[in-house]
């Protein structure tokens, strides 16, 4: 029945999200009450061995993190893309299996050049 | 529906009380087999044997004070250990403990609980980028690529089982593995349960693949600048973390609540000792191995575990059309 579908299973589960944010956020409110509290200014500094902590913390870094980044975005999304049809496999047979196995060659090659152009190797 | 909804409720409380009550355990097992297979005791003082260790644990960290850095970003900061505890404990609600029986038996239960620990590993990235510390903000930097190099792995690794079994439901893959010849899955998906086992260690950032907190060069990583019960609300979310990966692994490739033989009046005896042996498994290779180095992990993740993934998915395909027809 098309338009008549409630996804009363989902209730659930926002009870059980809205139960652990409550626990988590009523562990650290009611143990406010019950904690010491004495900052002061060398507690409260950002770790650094013990020393004042020096230039920014956000500092540049590799360009490598966000080529890794891009690379996820590719292939999660192919492999999203399998789900589906790993699910109805069965109903389909030896067309999806052909199918399937174009999807995953073209897949390949684009690995296979990411691999050929050192995306994958770490250190440089 | 009002009573309905009051049972779900009460359902919740008792399945969030016996997690919480494992998860506490599960850092006292964990001592106690690092412990002995280093040829010591683990811990023995409070309580016999030291059973009573993680309650006081526990007592501790909740009287802790609070440490707020100065220079933090301060929502962020407050936000990302419940993130990552709520992520965690989300993923309980789709587990089958016994047949019938899961909080909420959504059809894609198995998409739902990648979902929420890819969002698990958000809690991370934001703890190391809110504390505006270097050492946290390595952590974070290093979790984030870590976890989404293994979350591919780790998809892949399932999707022969989606192929065997038809269904992202987790109680039709029990079923559905119950009736194959083999009753478990991790036989003829050797590769993927394979892929899988590394895969979760990554995710949930455990030794060998711990580099989000390596404490010989990070202090901490991502949680150095948490004290008290904000750090123990990320230590919860990581043992519960485990706890559903292991979950996971029992359910996908391990078959289950299914058993050699039904045990009357107990049925999720069978669910409980496969869960307790992947956990168990988590703590053997931490006793084991050493602590693979950053390139390492990237290489294996990228260069042997995905391939191997898509070869699992190849060679199920050739199996499923051309042999187990």
């Amino acid at each position: 029945m098309p338009g008549s579908y409630l996804p009363s299973d989902y209730m659930s589960v926002l009870f059980l999200l809205l139960f652990a944010l409550g626990f988590g956020v009523a562990a650290i409110a009611l143990g406010q009450l019950l904690r010491l509290r004495r900052p002061y200014h060398e507690k409260l500094v950002a770790y650094e061995s013990g020393n004042e902590p020096t230039e920014l913390p956000r500092f540049r870094f590799s360009v490598k993190f966000y080529l890794i980044a891009i690379l996820f975005a590719v292939f999660d999304v192919e492999c999203i893309f399998l789900y589906p049809w790993a699910i109805v496999y069965d109903k389909l047979g030896l067309f999806a299996f052909a199918e399937m196995l174009i999807f995953i060659f073209l897949l390949l090659a684009g690995y296979v050049y990411a691999w050929g152009k050192g995306a994958l190797t770490w250190e440089r | 529906m009002v009573i309905e909804i009051l049972l779900t409720i009460l359902l919740i409380v008792v399945v969030f009380s016996v997690i919480m009550l494992h998860v506490a355990y599960a850092t006292y097992f964990e001592r106690k087999v690092i412990g002995h297979m280093q040829v010591r005791m683990g811990p023995m003082r409070v309580g016999p044997h030291g059973l009573l260790q993680p309650i006081a644990d526990g007592i501790k960290l909740f009287f802790k004070e609070d440490v707020f850095p100065e220079t933090a970003d301060k929502p962020t900061f407050y936000a990302a250990p419940i993130i990552c505890l709520v992520a965690a404990l989300t993923s309980i609600a789709v587990i089958p403990f016994w047949e019938g029986m899961a909080i909420s038996d959504i059809n894609i239960g198995l998409l739902f609980i990648l979902a929420m620990s890819s969002l698990a590993g958000w809690g991370v990235v934001l703890a190391g980028w809110a504390s505006n510390s270097k050492y946290a903000f390595l952590g974070g930097l290093r979790a984030s690529a870590q976890i989404i190099s293994y979350e591919i792995a780790m998809g892949l690794s399932i999707v022969g089982v989606m192929m065997m079994a038809g269904s992202l439901n987790m109680s039709e893959i029990v079923k559905a593995q119950a009736q194959s010849p083999f009753g478990i899955y991790a036989i003829p998906q050797v590769l993927g349960f394979f892929v899988f086992l590394v895969a979760m260690l990554a995710e949930t950032n455990r030794t060998p693949f711990d580099m989000p907190e390596c404490e010989s060069e990070l202090v901490a990583g991502y949680c150095t600048e948490y004290a008290g019960f904000r750090f123990a609300l990320f230590f919860l979310g990581e043992y519960v973390g485990m706890i559903v990966m292991a979950s996971v692994g029992t359910i996908c490739f391990l078959g289950g609540w299914t058993g050699p033989f039904e045990v009357p009046f107990f049925p999720i005896i069978w669910f409980m000792l496969k869960v307790y042996f992947l956990i168990f498994f988590f703590y053997w290779v931490r006793a084991t191995l050493p602590r693979y180095r950053y390139d390492q992990i990237m290489a294996l993740g990228w260069k042997v575990l995905i391939p191997l993934a898509l070869g699992n998915v190849i060679l199920t395909g050739i199996m499923k059309t051309f042999v187990w027809h």
